[in-house]
């Protein structure tokens, strides 16, 4: 009996040997979706040349240094940080199989997301009221384009997370759950990255001029 | 029988915690409470220094202004990518460090290369001929 096992375990044990060196992730669904990230990552690199090339072509109207808010720009970003830690205590409540806080702090994190949209959607009718629309200028145009996909990221997140709680609700910490919410967590940090650019790139140094 | 002790096994391995490498079914690697909370530390400093330098005028130079910036945004981004995101250089297999630095060649030629390029166009186009702007 125990002959018999440890000749079936010869060559199993250098299997796992082999297993162990290149290690294959068991779930590609991660994997894959940090791949998507990515390429929503030069998604936004585009963007971001865009306005590199074309954020100083004012066509003799407002530049950045007359229109940014930076007030306003702090705020949305204090929001869409602490909507990333907020999520972080929704993984974190998740883990340790807290169901109910999880859902309130998925809440927290999503009533923060729809802050920085209102603030957002704010600044861009304000914009476009002073005659500072997308078809003002080059600079407009790419400023739009840049901030307003990174606000429609946030929007769609926002809707995959309200649809995550529900899903949640119906069926409580499972597997697919689970994976789920580990997606939505890598979107969101992901965003939360992106404005970082946006801010330092776009705000902050759109104002220096 | 042998399940339920296979189970408690793994958790405590995965309490132990590297990074979930053993786990079998918390397949992303995730942190704890004290790393989101030493990544927001961080998020928050390295947001209000950069709000704080451009908004108090510390630094009169704009390309020193703007080099100091760029660079600590590029540490925020580094933070948010170990601290949030739980980046390691083994996690999938290394596959995700592979994509993501093959992502930042990409993002690094189409920033650089487009500017490069657009500006020398535009340094070279910008003289317009006086008779061109007056034709018809």
């Amino acid at each position: 009996m125990s002959n018999t096992h440890t000749i079936a375990a010869g060559p199993r044990t250098s299997e796992s040997f082999y297993l162990k060196e290149e290690h294959h992730p068991e779930n590609g669904t991660m994997l894959g979706f940090w791949l998507y990230l990515m390429s929503d990552c030069l998604l936004f690199a585009m963007l971001f040349a865009a306005y590199g090339v074309l954020g100083r072509n004012y066509a003799a109207g407002p530049s950045g240094a007359d229109l940014f808010d930076l007030k306003l720009v702090a705020i949305n970003t204090a929001f869409l940080l602490l909507s990333s830690i907020t999520y972080g205590f929704a993984m974190l409540s998740m883990y340790s199989k807290k169901l109910g806080k999880t859902l309130f702090w998925l809440g927290v994190t999503g009533i923060f997301g729809l802050a920085f949209l209102s603030l957002e959607i704010y600044e861009f009718v304000h914009l476009i009221h002073e005659g500072a629309g997308p078809q003002r200028s080059a600079f407009l145009t790419s400023f739009f384009a840049l901030v307003g996909t990174h606000g429609l990221h946030v929007t769609f997140g926002s809707i995959w997370l309200v649809t995550l709680m529900f899903q949640l609700k119906k069926h409580g910490i499972t597997f697919e759950n689970k994976r789920r919410m580990s997606c939505l967590s890598m979107f969101w940090h992901f965003l939360d990255v992106v404005w970082i650019g946006v801010f330092t790139f776009v705000y902050l140094m759109g104002t220096l001029v | 029988m042998s399940n339920p002790n296979h189970n408690t096994g793994h958790e405590t391995h995965a309490h132990h915690g590297d990074h979930g490498d053993h786990g079998h079914h918390d397949d992303a690697p995730h942190g704890s409470l004290y790393d989101y909370v030493v990544g927001f530390v961080l998020s928050v400093i390295l947001t209000a220094i950069p709000f704080w330098l451009v908004m108090g005028k510390v630094i009169d130079d704009k390309t020193v202004l703007s080099l100091v910036l760029l660079g600590i945004g590029a540490v925020q981004i580094v933070v948010h990518m170990v601290y949030f995101l739980h980046m390691t250089p083994k996690s999938e297999g290394g596959w995700n460090m592979m994509a993501l630095l093959f992502t930042l060649v990409l993002v690094v030629i189409t920033m650089a290369g487009s500017m490069w390029v657009m500006f020398h166009l535009n340094t070279n186009m910008m003289p317009m001929p006086v008779n061109m702007n007056s034709m018809p």
